[in-house]
């Protein structure tokens, strides 16, 4: 069994106290890493090979050491745990199990871009995990790791937690940056990157919560240990993958990146189908991910392999159907979703997410056109790369990709008016 | 003006304002304290929020419409949210939200006569792996069965 990182404490309630992740060596990496210069901090993390684990897969070292070193404007760290992605659920079992190696995440990582004052951003209906977060950092400020002096160092570093209220869009950096500043959660107009104008307009890392949670585990045996775990060049360490929907064991399984493929993941570790049912398809990385159909699963669980069969790894999202359900159905549930959560600043995910719905409803109904295929392509498109954000995108991957895979499912609700699988 | 928010609810934001480098931005963190006291958030609060934190009014309306967790009228005691997004929907989601609206005898957006329910549905909550989810206030009841829904349904008082 390879060797668990971030879900290392799962399961374990008392995992969370500050004494039980002392006692377990828990930031001995921070004191590590606050004696060391900040450079050489962020080489450990370059060398790595540690990309985001929120979705894009930016590499972390490198997000780093944009922050200009010279700015007059306070530094910003800001950890993006507004986990919204349908089919993703590890940063919540993090927070929960391991706040501290978060925090001690953070503080590194504060340390390293030189700011002050960190921030997690967590969605509003976490309510309980944010109480944890708050509990985990008044004992790391007890124990004087958090404030003027963290840990003896001389570091000043502030850590809060800060509540969205229920909007998917703030799970995009630019957009979540809005909204912790008060304002409507609309994403904003790159460039600048946070890096250099983020937060209240200074230079700001967004980083999500497994990202930060590695972290310490880097510090503490090297980057080049951590690059090593991965199958793939440019890929370090571990992922969690999330599993839900028709498998017998759905939940959270962490492996070296790459190590595993999509169908040993869905049929060795979770279980297979269950009731014996056969595999439809897999939304691999989140809801946004293009569709997989299930003769093509055959693909190592890392960034580049998921890119080149079209789809995405994304948040590790994996989203598994069996042969009972309707691919309309699903489809027009993703769509309604993305409809639903467009911020409204682009007119085409503004409008192209609601036709899309609206088109995809017909159908379902029977009422749909042949025509209607071509529509759902041609909205599709002009959506795709058209966006401020990676919205857009999201809406429009999943219609084009199911649309191309089960035609044949969308041509029987258009002409015969029924299901195949009612 | 009556003042409808409480001495606590001044005290936590006084509490609050250091960790912000600007005024609007304790603007979330006030709504939920006021939700929290007031079960919603009615447009004379907007009001009070908007004086409590010195930003000017229209900017708390702006804002509080963006976001889906404020309720803009009075919602029941039990507040159900019941997740119909793709993993929940996959494990049954569409009946156990049929199955709430048929025993409390409303339908999503409604709340019972009696205001002790209200039922909303919601897009993911993030507990995917332990779908079906439904969150009643600030609580996650997950792996739902209708059996366990109508157990969960009779213990709330």
């Amino acid at each position: 069994m390879a060797e668990k990182i971030v879900s290392k404490y799962f399961y374990n309630k008392e995992a969370a106290a500050l004494s039980f992740y002392q006692k377990d060596g828990g930031y001995s990496a921070a004191k590590k890493a606050l004696g060391m210069a900040v450079d050489d901090v962020i080489a450990e993390v370059k060398k790595s090979n540690l990309r985001g684990r929120g979705g894009a897969g930016f590499p972390t070292g490198m997000k780093w050491s944009f922050i200009p070193k010279d700015s007059k404007a306070p530094k910003y760290l800001v950890c993006n745990c507004d986990e919204s992605e349908p089919g993703t659920f590890k940063d919540r079992a993090i927070i929960t199990y391991s706040p501290h190696m978060l925090i001690e995440g953070m503080l590194i990582g504060a340390h390293a871009i030189g700011a002050h004052v960190g921030y997690i951003y967590i969605r509003g209906e976490y309510v309980r995990e944010a109480e944890f977060l708050e509990h985990a950092i008044d004992e790391a400020y007890k124990a004087g790791i958090l404030g003027k002096n963290a840990m003896g160092s001389g570091f000043k570093f502030d850590l809060y937690v800060h509540r969205g209220a229920g909007a998917y869009i703030c799970g995009e950096e630019t957009g979540l940056l809005n909204s912790l500043e008060g304002k409507r959660g609309e994403p904003r107009v790159k460039p600048p990157f946070p890096a250099i104008k983020g937060a209240f307009g200074g230079p700001t890392i967004v980083n999500n919560v497994e990202t930060l949670a590695a972290i310490p585990w880097i510090i503490n045996n090297g980057g080049e240990a951590y690059a090593k775990m991965g199958k793939f060049p440019n890929s370090g360490g571990t992922r969690l993958y999330c599993v839900s929907g028709h498998v017998n064991k759905p939940g959270l399984y962490e492996f070296p990146c790459g190590a595993v493929t999509l169908r040993e993941l869905i049929y060795e570790h979770c279980g297979g189908i269950r009731d014996n049912r056969k595999l439809k398809a897999v939304i691999p990385g989140g809801s946004s991910a293009p569709v997989l159909a299930a003769h093509e699963i055959d693909i190592p669980l890392d960034v580049e392999p998921m890119a080149k069969a079209g789809t995405m790894l994304g948040s590790c999202g994996v989203i598994v159907i069996d042969d009972s359900w309707c691919a309309v159905k699903i489809i027009k549930r993703v769509t309604h979703f993305y409809a639903h959560e467009s911020c409204g600043q682009c007119t085409p995910c503004r409008e192209g997410t609601r036709w899309m719905e609206d088109v995809l409803h017909r159908i379902e109904d029977g009422h749909g056109k042949m025509s209607d295929l071509d529509l759902l392509l041609n909205v599709a498109d002009n959506i795709n790369g058209k966006t401020l954000c990676a919205l857009g995108d999201a809406a429009a991957g999943p219609v084009l990709s199911f649309v191309k895979k089960f035609r044949h499912e969308f041509e029987a609700h258009i002409k015969g008016g029924k299901c195949l699988n009612a | 003006m009556k003042k409808q928010l409480s001495d606590k609810f001044y005290k936590e934001i006084d509490r609050l304002r250091p960790r912000y480098p600007t005024n609007q931005a304790l603007l979330l963190p006030a709504l939920h304290l006021a939700q929290d006291e007031l079960g919603w958030v009615s447009g004379d609060t907007m009001d009070e929020i908007a004086a409590a934190i010195d930003i000017p009014p229209p900017v708390v309306r702006e804002v509080i419409t963006f976001y889906t967790m404020y309720n803009l009228k009075p919602v029941g005691n039990y507040h159900l949210q019941v997740c119909t997004n793709i993993s929940c929907a996959l494990m049954g989601a569409e009946k156990l939200l049929e199955h709430c609206e048929k025993k409390l005898g409303i339908q999503a957006g409604e709340t019972t006569r009696d205001n002790k329910f209200t039922i909303t549905e919601v897009e993911c909550l993030g507990a995917c792996g332990t779908a079906p989810c439904v969150q009643i206030n600030k609580d996650y009841y997950e792996d739902l069965t209708t059996e366990k829904m109508d157990r969960i349904l009779s213990e709330l008082k």
